[in-house]
């Protein structure tokens, strides 16, 4: 019977790719949030994927290892400076500061984040009617 | 006549445990597609079987030593016979998933669980007819 592991394993990363899924739409939807002041625009938000190994085992050693999110970086991309001395909250030469996220590059990530997560999803179906299939072994 | 339950059976335990860790082995690695520096695993299952089929013509498994298949003794037998794979296109984080391989070893690794989980049918079917005579 498979184990029950892989249920972990295909959790972990559609948790993984949930959390890639959340920043993404986060950073779209704060795409176009400008600010006066470049050092609290939003910052596009970006996972860090890791292979979460048990414990005490040497890397490699480990058949199923899961993944998960080591943590959230922002990224480095500097602020786009418009000018725009009509808007309400333009600074005092008149210019509003945009978040340098890349639009297209959130859309490409989305895509690749929502294909992975059916995958993992995949591997849970197959792997719970293999588990049932084996259950009902010499009936 | 007592009946050898696991001379009847044959291969197909060692085969069904094998193929059940190779379940997890490609779970893991479509489960890490997108984690940088992470390379992908697959079971060498030609060898792996070889090394679960006991000593002999006939491909019976022996619990005679630790790192047998099957036995209490743990998972150190399949943990070596893991290999690497040869990435086609690896990409620049280091990532050697190629999700369309892995998806393809999945659903190839699922039937092939299946057929032994048929084979398996069949072996205690013909059991059942020899117990029950009929």
């Amino acid at each position: 019977m498979p184990s029950f592991n892989i249920f972990d394993i295909a959790g972990s990363g559609m948790s993984a790719q949930s959390v890639r899924l959340n920043t993404t739409a986060s950073n779209l939807a704060n795409a176009d949030a400008v600010s006066g002041d470049p050092n609290s625009v939003y910052r596009a938000k970006h996972p860090v994927f890791a292979v979460a190994q048990p414990g005490n085992a040497t890397p490699g050693a480990v058949a199923g290892a899961s993944v998960q999110v080591s943590g959230i970086v922002e990224s480095n991309n500097e602020p786009v400076k418009r000018y725009e001395p009509g808007h309400p909250l333009a600074d005092a030469e008149g210019y509003v500061y945009a978040p340098g996220v890349n639009v297209v590059e959130e859309m490409v990530d989305m895509i690749s984040a929502s294909r992975s997560y059916q995958n993992d999803v995949e591997v849970m179906k197959t792997a719970r009617d293999l588990m049932l299939a084996t259950l009902r072994l010499g009936q | 006549m007592a009946i050898d339950f696991d001379k009847h059976l044959g291969v197909l335990p060692a085969a069904l445990k094998l193929q059940s860790r190779r379940t997890e082995v490609i779970a893991a690695n479509l489960a890490n597609a997108d984690t940088p520096n992470y390379k992908a695993r697959d079971v060498d299952f030609r060898a792996a079987l070889a090394q679960a089929g006991a000593p002999g013509s006939t491909l019976r498994l022996a619990g005679t030593d630790a790192r047998h298949l099957g036995t209490a003794g743990g998972t150190a037998a399949t943990d070596d016979s893991l290999k690497y794979r040869t990435p086609l296109a690896p990409s620049l984080d280091g990532n050697t998933v190629d999700a369309h391989l892995e998806q393809a070893s999945f659903a190839e690794n699922a039937v092939r669980y299946q057929s032994t989980l048929t084979f398996l049918n069949g072996k205690f079917r013909s059991l059942m007819t020899a117990i029950t005579g009929q």
